[in-house]
């Protein structure tokens, strides 16, 4: 189609394209619906492009209703008939281009409105976007990007009242996500319930008698008879995938899908956002052994029901989670001397029990067989090694440096080990059967401790609870927590004045998330120029909005999690406590960016099993005859249209190439291909950001 | 006038319309040249702090014992299979590092003791950004030791592959001015669908980007994957007999000598493993440390083994944020520590020998009453080797604020 333009035609599209970018630029809506008009009474061999420029404000808003296929047929038509003029005059002002391009865009009618209507931000200080700019940061950093249809529908309610909303997300209706995720059980499973249906691999083969490799090769061959049953009986290729997953993977593979699954399709997007936020700032990773059967209760029942709701409630949540206690080591952190007090009553109980059955083996040698073993080629007065227990740093530190205080929130060596000692106790009942936190006494450190100078000794359990208490109110931590959700929300540098703010909102409303997020998303900073699109996204962020700007149906994104994985970020699968860094510099650079253009392409072109595009539906029916507005939609559904010069004239170069016009010499009809075209865009360099 | 296919994708606005109009043997003619058998550098960055004493084993310190008495290594006269492996009468490797042994005793492979960041952080993560960025203390360095090093030694048609960090990401060590790559899976790096419209596409997209994360980025990636189209990673196949273990680790390993090999203009390399931080657990000659050593020493051998002659250009070293704790904790494993150990290999590594200051281990030894001291700054370990492998004429932009003496260089290396 290109060709058919000639020398000049290529200039004229050059410029409108930059024609239209300087609209961009202005911050004004532009809509370039560039269409050969070959049906509407032009001479064949001379299409003319076509231009549509869609004002904001309330008059367009009555004219574009909700449902696509309308406001479309409304588009195309208006663009057939009414803006033609506008089109000829760019057409020959292109062939000037540098002389017309700037009086092409000051000739246009609106300026950037950044004056917006009340009823629609309400008390909110938008100054400095234009009505779909402030929609999009809404939809960028209070969700995971737009679905079709999410612009219309703030648009009409109102920016304020969708806000309002998000932040009380139990009123909003989200039932087809809980129907999406009712096929998944293990969901719904205590970790006891989880480890009887998918025990450890290790395990079962010690009770059949064989080795763990045995097992394994027989597992292998089990599953392979059943995917060939299952291929037989036609079953979904991602389904199939799924139910073939060995044993304990399976439980993670389901708390990732539902992960994706909320994230794609819940309306409760904040509250989504928020309780991926909390999990990477309190991680755990899956691989590390019991935590595989334990994350899945520690997603649903830790994180999630605190996600929106106080911090020490959620940080005390964690420090009795079985899966943190497993992860950060606390499980096994005992004082030594009462432990061997403990190990010294229980042997003498032992002892007791034995004479009441002379003559049968001591139980203690079964658990305790004394090794003894020389070391250095002395004999050693090494203490049996299951009787030996002290203080283990680990929980300690990171509860201060990433869970609470901060890596400055002026803590020492010897506060580590005073609040190590404090949570001494706090750790697991039957860890191997049904995990459950339980505070021992008898291990506990009883001793007067003193953490960043004030004195603790209560006594048992309320040590750990004072220590908590204390980190989680305190002002650094307050200032920590602001600065990190600043930092997610609004940009990779927060204002120090913003994080102030939200750290005096987090002291004065006791730690209420929900106040501190409100206190956010109030702010100027918020909703500034600077803020506005600088974040990248991290790879979940980036398969979870190209999902969501697809519209795709994923009924078993098991390959959808692959890819998130793929591109860096594997779910659940952080293996330091930190979690994954929430900056631009990890995530974006030279080779890296490969696996994201590779996923842009492959998702749009539906070659991710278990998650489906209908792109017909989305971009239009004519839309598979036509790539222009094929990649007009494209950018205007993904990217508000919101894109620079230089990608929009590549992606309308390439409309001429057969690949993607998929051309052949004996078929005329050409079939746009539209998936080549959306994996373009959702690869763009813009697309990375949100 | 030479034009490299970057500076050229850069030259202006015609650049996306020229581009992509470019025919494809043009566009590989003009990529980057290598220039071949030049000096390469590995890095290997083991991620948790590993346990140093525990893997160059000061078998001859009684404190060591006294200190783990459940997690130390046998002294080497005790024999069997879980005794160190005695190196210098004093200290010796850990059974698992068999393989590495007969390379110290070879003469190809060199041990630092008792090295590391004079910063006193326990923290894992401000300690491997310090010793990533190369300024301990300071944590608002954005950039890494061995970036800001190539910016010290500009090429004027530097190769896509001049650093590569085999992974899903760029570490802190290679991020900087000078262009670097990450390369998480080399036998699928190529993009997807017909690279005439994908690859030109995205290359004239991220080519003209004015995004300055993303500027850039693309045209690096895109001339790497050009360079990469006459190699077929599939059938490599390791020489004289090298057998990489079946790990990331070894994968990483193979993938680097295959680069070297293949003459691209690799002159820096890093990888990275994890898993080291053994709170609980850790094992003594056997256990979880001893599966991580047996990884680490499994695959340096094959590594070793397989660049055969090649190893003459390259220094390996690692390195891991800080050590652990002297003594052992209450559940059979080790808190954070302080100073650590780093490994150094390579034809042009005076091997053989264990170097270190020992501070020894006694109580009034011990930094804070609890961690080995740091007697030997890492700083000046990497700056042995940027300055007499590499040819880094100047070290202050490497590591600002650190003086740099050449006299006082471990020397560790030949030359």
């Amino acid at each position: 189609m290109f060709g058919l333009y000639g020398r000049t035609g290529v200039a004229a599209f050059v410029a409108f394209a930059a024609a239209g970018q300087l609209f961009a630029a202005r911050r004004v809506k532009l809509f370039v619906e560039g269409e050969t008009v070959r049906d509407a009474g032009n001479l064949p061999g001379k299409p003319v492009p076509q231009h549509k420029v869609y004002k904001t404000g309330k008059s367009d808003r009555s004219n574009s209703t909700s449902t696509r296929s309308v406001s479309r047929r409304s588009r195309v038509d208006e663009a057939c008939a009414a803006v033609l003029a506008v089109g000829l005059s760019l057409f020959l002002a292109g062939i000037v281009p540098s002389a017309h391009a700037g009086d092409a865009g000051s000739a246009s009618q609106t300026k950037p409105n950044y004056n917006l209507p009340k009823a629609f931000i309400g008390s909110l200080p938008i100054t400095q976007l234009t009505e779909d700019e402030a929609i999009s940061q809404a939809l960028n950093r209070l969700a995971y990007g737009p679905r079709p249809g999410d612009v219309e529908r703030i648009r009409q309610m109102g920016l304020e009242r969708w806000i309002t909303q998000q932040l009380n997300f139990d009123s909003i209706d989200d039932s087809a996500v809980s129907a999406r995720l009712s096929g998944f059980d293990t969901l719904n499973m205590s970790s006891a319930k989880l480890l009887e249906k998918y025990p450890p691999p290790n395990r079962v083969a010690k009770e059949k008698g064989i080795t763990p490799e045995e097992y394994r090769d027989q597992m292998k061959q089990k599953m392979e008879e059943q995917r060939q049953s299952l291929r037989q009986e036609g079953v979904d290729p991602a389904v199939i995938q799924l139910e073939t997953l060995p044993g304990p993977q399976r439980i993670q593979m389901e708390l990732n899908i539902a992960t994706l699954d909320r994230a794609i399709y819940s309306n409760r997007q904040l509250y989504e956002v928020m309780a991926n936020f909390w999990f990477n700032h309190f991680n755990v990773n899956a691989n590390k052994g019991a935590d595989r059967w334990l994350l899945t209760s520690y997603v649903e029942k830790t994180i999630r029901p605190h996600a929106m709701e106080k911090f020490e409630d959620l940080v005390l949540a964690t420090a009795k989670s079985p899966a943190m206690l497993f992860y950060l080591d606390n499980w096994l952190s005992a004082d030594p001397i009462a432990f061997q007090q403990m190990q010294a009553e229980l042997a003498m109980r032992r002892r007791r029990f034995e004479g009441f059955f002379m003559g049968m083996t001591p139980p203690q040698q079964r658990q305790f067989p004394q090794p003894n073993k020389s070391l250095n080629g002395q004999p050693v007065n090494a203490p049996p090694r299951k009787q030996e227990r002290g203080l283990n740093e680990n929980y300690g530190r990171e509860i201060m440096e990433l869970h609470t205080l901060g890596v400055d929130g002026g803590y020492a060596q010897q506060d580590v080990i005073a609040v190590a000692k404090c949570l001494t106790g706090w750790t697991i009942r039957a860890p191997q059967k049904d995990a459950q936190f339980f505070f021992d006494d008898r291990i506990h450190d009883q001793s007067v401790k003193y953490v960043m100078g004030k004195r603790i000794d209560y006594g048992g359990m309320k040590d750990g609870e004072a220590v908590i208490h204390m980190l989680a109110t305190s002002d650094a931590t307050a200032h920590h927590i602001s600065f990190q959700l600043a930092e997610h929300f609004v940009s990779e540098n927060p204002p120090q004045a913003l994080v102030n703010r939200m750290a005096q909102t987090f002291l004065s409303s006791d730690g209420d998330i929900r106040a501190v997020l409100k206190t956010m998303i109030y702010s100027r900073e918020f909703w500034s120029r600077d803020a506005y699109r600088s974040k990248i996204k991290t790879p979940f962020e980036l398969a979870v909005s190209a999902a969501r700007s697809l519209g795709v149906d994923a009924t078993v994104p098991v390959q959808l999690a692959q890819w998130v994985g793929r591109m860096g970020e594997p779910m659940y699968q952080c293996e330091p406590p930190t979690g994954y860094a929430d900056t631009a510099t990890v995530w974006v650079n030279a080779g890296s960016l490969l696996n994201r253009l590779n996923f842009a392409l492959t998702l749009a072109t539906n070659h991710i099993q278990g998650v489906n595009a209908d792109l017909q539906t989305l971009l239009g029916e004519d839309a598979s005859a036509n790539p222009k507005v094929a990649l007009t939609r494209a950018l205007n559904d993904f990217l508000d249209s919101q894109v620079s010069d230089g990608t929009r004239a590549t992606l309308e170069k390439q409309l001429s190439d057969p690949q993607v016009l998929q051309a052949r010499l004996d078929d005329p009809v050409k079939h746009v291909n539209e998936g080549l075209i959306a994996g373009l865009v959702l690869g763009s360099p813009e697309f990375q950001r949100r | 006038m030479k034009m490299t296919r970057r500076v050229f994708l850069k030259s202006g606005g015609v650049a996306m319309v020229g581009m992509t109009a470019m025919p494809a043997f043009l566009q590989r003619a003009i990529a980057a040249t290598p220039a071949p058998n030049k000096k390469k550098l590995v890095v290997l960055f083991q991620r948790g702090a590993m346990d140093g004493l525990n893997v160059v084993v000061p078998f001859a310190e009684p404190n060591y014992y006294r200190l783990r008495p459940t997690i130390a290594i046998p002294q080497p006269k005790s024999g069997g299979q879980d005794a160190a492996i005695d190196l210098d009468g004093f200290f010796g490797f850990h059974p698992s590092l068999q393989p590495l042994a007969q390379l110290f005793h070879s003469g190809q492979l060199a041990v630092v003791q008792a090295v590391g960041s004079p910063d006193p952080t326990r923290s894992h993560f401000d300690a491997q950004d310090f010793m990533e960025s190369g300024t301990p203390g300071k944590s608002s360095t954005n950039d890494g030791w061995l970036n800001r090093s190539l910016v010290a030694m500009p090429e004027e048609q530097p190769s896509s592959f001049r650093a590569v960090a085999f992974g899903p990401y760029l570490p802190l060590t290679l991020r900087g001015n000078a262009p670097a790559i990450a390369i998480p899976d080399l036998k699928q790096f190529r993009l997807f669908g017909n690279p005439q419209v994908t690859e030109s596409s995205f290359e004239a997209m991220y080519a003209d980007s004015v995004d300055k994360a993303l500027h850039g980025v693309g045209a690096e990636t895109f001339e790497a994957i050009d360079s990469l189209k006459k190699l077929d990673p599939d059938s490599y196949q390791p020489e004289n007999g090298a057998q990489y273990p079946n790990s990331r680790f070894g994968k990483s390993l193979q993938e680097i000598a295959e680069l070297i090999k293949a003459d691209v203009g690799m002159e820096v390399a890093f990888l990275d493993s994890g898993g080291w931080d053994h709170h609980v657990n850790e094992g003594g000659a056997q256990g979880q440390l001893s599966n991580l050593l047996r990884d680490l020493g499994q695959g340096l051998a094959a590594f070793h083994q397989d660049l055969g002659e090649h190893m003459d250009d390259i220094v390996f070293v690692s390195m891991s944020e800080f050590g652990r704790t002297a003594h052992e904790n209450g559940n059979r494993g080790t808190d954070h520590g302080h100073a650590n150990c780093m490994l150094l290999m390579g034809g042009q590594v005076k091997g053989g020998k264990v170097y270190t200051k020992w501070p020894g281990m006694n109580e009034g030894q011990l930094y804070q009453d609890r961690d080995l001291a740091v007697t030997t700054d890492f700083r000046s370990v990497l700056g042995e080797i940027l300055t007499k492998h590499l040819r880094n004429p100047d070290l202050s932009p490497v590591f600002p604020g650190f003086e740099n003496d050449p006299r006082k260089f471990v020397n560790i290396l030949k030359a």
